[in-house]
């Protein structure tokens, strides 16, 4: 680290750390506003078919409430984002394609008059046979095939050589930000539409309301609030709730506020794709990786949503952090009858690590050697090849993340409980940083930023603060450029009607490519401010370097800018009467490049781990008619302190030249490896391979018993 | 309806079977009090009733005629951050900030029942509290911190 340094690298206080401690912050609820009337969505009660009529039940007195439907739509009944397929509201006599459909919204002075309107609305269907399993879904959101090399069957001399097969499953998962889903919509003069929301990605709602409302751009203005948690939940979802909140407001022209309870956003929000894996991998008897051939299946759930971006991470990441000569991957998502899923933290990653992760301990048991050595052999190194023939050329931290982690993990001492068994494993991922392929050029970011008068900084850019620390770290990042003490640089609010576009707050992509336009942009201010005067602005737009080329149509070339890497160590303790899985410690060694802000790169990796520790062992969530059994956070659990491992992070520092100071982007990284590591610990204690997670306690009950 | 709320005596004319929540939230505009579930399993809305802590989505403001009430906006003491809310920002135990409040409330509990704590007991006294950010550990380093 240089002397000059200021600011990146120091773990310096949260911008906004004082107003959450203290109460202070002001999440969308929490904003009081006069006059606002309370919304509702109703919702269909069937999984699939067409709506046979609407009644409102002149027995109410419907002068009291706000009713909007379809046919209050001026613009669109779409919900912009990649396929133009899922209503704002369904029609009278329009299709159903899951259960949660909304139908109906309701705004009302209070909430009580809103159930009580709610109970005379009678809404009947022509209902048809949803479609729930995989293997009978017939409509293809998207599919993907990734070809390097030749197929198994195609390949010479094939003595010698040993062939694996597995099938994996992953399953759903919920989010599960602490702050449920929320907008508030204020009617403007001019037939302006204000939004104030909880959200991810204010230039998605901004889009989605111009379509639907017919709105301009200026008519559009949309607001991030302090956001309690997104992990991609509040990525695409909150255009549904701002747009309907708009709805209702511009019906009524006072302001609405539609806030979700917990059981709402349960049942109605996307989630995490569910999906199943499956590899065949030849080897040579010396472990020579030979050939990969890789077949995914996603549920999309009803409607495209981002399931085709989720399948495309997905597919890329398949084969693992391994160098194989010959790899084939076919991938596709199909839709069906349950409500969309989505953006969530690693989007597609986790699910095929998974499988890959896994892959590399059947294998190794096949040949009787270690899986840490295979791994080793194995692993993509610097100059190596990926599946889509992306040369890595730099930053590569495989070896230095995995030789961390084995270092740092104890020795596992046995359980001191006569019936509970213990465990390790391991697994090595990485993850790409920023959009896939083109992405980033075709979004061109852009952020402003300012030198003021008054010898301050102002940095201008719609990418959130959602906890991962983008307020802070975009400050110390200018700070560092310019030379300056980190209290001179502040962020204007995330409001459309004041900062460009900057791409989604998503994809691991905040820090490392809108932290770089940061860094650049300080540091043309400061040359400018050599020979010019305060008051001064710059724009910065992102410019993909020639270096990086994509086909679009053969999935060839550079997938990403750089990846981060991770090796993750868990030891797991099994209870052989209860089935109950407890992961009691967690070992991450993680090449970020550099960490702006430690603690808050450890808060990443730990937060992420955790909610990896959740998908792997406890959060399950039971379909029953094209709806979610535990839609309730009484029966929809995720880990507490006391379920939570103690984790350990190790922050590898291995610079990316073209990220800020060094960076990558980290944020869904820790996503992806605990639940394999997890698997092959509940292996090592127990002898019996789970090719499924959630690791229940009846799934590792009955595999132990059909042993 | 009369309570103590954050060392101030406080006299409402609501119905007694309100919900605190919606009481402090709503009535008194003390919106540091979050509501993540409204059944009692995440703790956001926790405030701490005659030294003890508890879901104030689950209690009627009747229950609490003539209690003492302390809610997140209780904490600091003027101006002035308590040690541990000091330690929540330096350790980073808050991150998007929304379990913050019920956590800090939870956490300030623990400490004033026990000066001796392990990571085992901060643990097992920060079960109901519900963080979807942290993975706790930088939590539990903050509450450590204020031990020693």
């Amino acid at each position: 680290m240089s002397d000059t340094t200021v600011a990146v690298g120091r773990s310096v206080p949260r911008r906004e750390g004082g107003d959450k401690v203290t109460g202070r912050a002001r999440y969308t609820d929490d904003l009081a506003v006069p006059g606002a009337l309370y919304g509702k969505t109703i919702r269909s009660t069937v999984p699939k078919g067409r709506i046979r009529s609407i009644t409102l039940d002149p027995a109410f007195e419907w002068g009291r409430v706000t009713v909007v439907t379809a046919d209050d739509i001026p613009g669109e009944n779409v919900v912009q984002l990649i396929r133009d397929d899922q209503p704002v509201l369904a029609r009278n006599h329009g299709e159903i394609r899951h259960r949660e459909e909304p139908i109906l919204l309701l705004a009302a002075a209070d909430r009580a008059t809103l159930e009580e309107a709610a109970s005379y609305i009678r809404i009947e269907y022509d209902a048809v046979p949803p479609v729930f399993d995989l293997d009978k879904a017939t409509e293809l959101f998207s599919s993907v095939e990734i070809s390097k090399g030749k197929v198994l069957e195609d390949l010479e001399d094939l003595e010698d050589v040993e062939v694996v097969e597995r099938s994996f499953r992953v399953g759903l998962q919920e989010q599960l930000y602490i702050e449920p889903q929320g907008a508030i919509a204020f009617p403007e003069p001019g037939g302006a539409i204000r939004i104030i929301g909880s959200l991810q990605c204010p230039y998605y709602v901004h889009r989605a309301l111009k379509r639907a409302l017919k709105l301009t751009d200026k008519q559009a203005i949309v607001i991030q609030a302090e956001t309690g948690g997104g992990f991609g939940g509040k990525e695409e979802y909150p255009s549904i709730v701002a747009i309907h909140a708009a709805l209702l407001a511009r019906k009524a022209g006072r302001p609405v506020r539609l806030i979700y309870d917990r059981h709402e956003d349960l049942a109605a929000t996307t989630k995490r794709h569910p999906g199943v894996i499956t590899h065949r991998t030849a080897v040579r008897k010396d472990g020579t990786l030979l050939s990969q051939d890789i077949e995914i299946v996603l549920d999309g759930g009803a409607y495209c949503t981002l399931t085709p971006v989720v399948l495309s991470r997905a597919a890329i990441h398949a084969a693992g952090a391994y160098a194989c000569p010959n790899v084939r991957i076919r991938a596709r998502a199909v839709a069906t009858n349950t409500p969309p899923n989505g953006a969530f933290r690693g989007f597609g990653a986790p699910q095929s690590l998974f499988a890959a992760e896994l892959m590399v301990e059947h294998v190794a048991e096949r040949l009787g050697v270690s899986s840490v050595d295979l791994r080793r052999q194995w692993m993509l190194r610097l100059g190596d090849t990926t599946a889509t023939g992306q040369v890595l050329t730099e930053s590569v931290g495989s070896e230095l993340v995995f030789d961390a982690a084995l270092k740092a993990a104890p020795a596992v001492r046995p359980s001191d409980r006569p019936t509970v068994r213990r465990g390790r494993g391991l697994s090595l991922v990485f993850h790409g940083s920023g959009f896939t392929g083109s992405g980033e050029k075709k979004l061109q970011g852009t952020i402003g930023f300012e030198a003021l008068a008054d010898g301050t900084f102002r940095i201008l850019t719609a990418s959130t603060e959602i906890g991962q620390g983008t307020k802070t770290i975009f400050c110390q990042l200018a700070a560092e450029a310019l030379g300056v003490e980190l209290d001179k640089v502040i962020l204007a609010p995330q409001d459309t009607s004041l900062v460009p576009d900057s791409g989604p707050t998503v994809a691991s992509r905040t820090a490392m490519i809108v932290g770089r336009l940061v860094q650049e942009a300080a540091t043309e201010v400061k040359e400018r401010l050599k020979r010019e005067k305060a008051p001064l602005r710059v724009e910065k737009s992102y410019i993909q370097p020639d270096s990086i080329h994509w086909d679009e149509t053969s999935y060839r070339g550079d997938a990403y800018p750089v990846y981060a890497w991770a090796c993750t160590i868990a030891d797991v303790d099994v209870d052989m009467i209860t089935g109950e899985v407890r992961v009691i410690d967690l070992v991450t060694a993680v090449d970020c490049g550099k960490a702006i802000h430690p603690v808050m790169a450890e808060g990443q990796i730990e937060g992420g781990s955790l909610q990896a520790v959740g998908w792997a062992t406890i959060e399950e969530i039971k379909m029953k008619d094209g709806g979610y059994q535990n839609d309730r956070l009484a029966t929809y659990l995720i880990p507490t302190a006391l379920d939570a491992p103690r984790i350990r992070t190790i922050l590898v520092e291995n610079p990316y030249s073209r990220g800020p100071f060094g960076a990558k982007g980290i944020g869904e990284l820790p996503m992806d490896g605990p639940a394999p590591a997890i698997i092959a610990a509940i292996h090592d204690a127990t002898g019996v391979w789970l090719d499924e997670i959630p690791a229940t306690p009846e799934k590792v009950l009955s595999a132990c018993a059909s042993r | 309806m009369r309570f103590t709320l954050n060392g101030t005596a406080v006299s409402l004319d609501v119905v007694g079977t309100h919900r605190l929540l919606d009481v402090l939230r709503e009535d008194l505009h003390l919106t540091g009090t979050k509501e993540g579930c409204g059944e009692g399993e995440c703790g956001a809305c926790s405030v701490i009733v005659d030294g003890e802590v508890v879901d104030s989505c689950l209690v009627a403001v009747g229950q609490v005629e003539g209690c003492k009430v302390i809610t997140v906006e209780g904490l600091a003491d003027g101006g002035r951050l308590t040690a541990l809310q000091q330690a929540f920002i330096e350790h980073g135990a808050a991150q998007c900030g929304i379990c913050t409040p019920g956590m800090l409330l939870a956490a300030h509990v623990l400490l004033q029942q026990a000066r001796h704590l392990s990571a085992a007991d901060v643990r097992e006294g920060l079960a109901g509290n519900l963080c979807r950010c942290t993975g706790y550990t930088k939590i539990i380093d903050a509450v450590l911190a204020c031990t020693k």
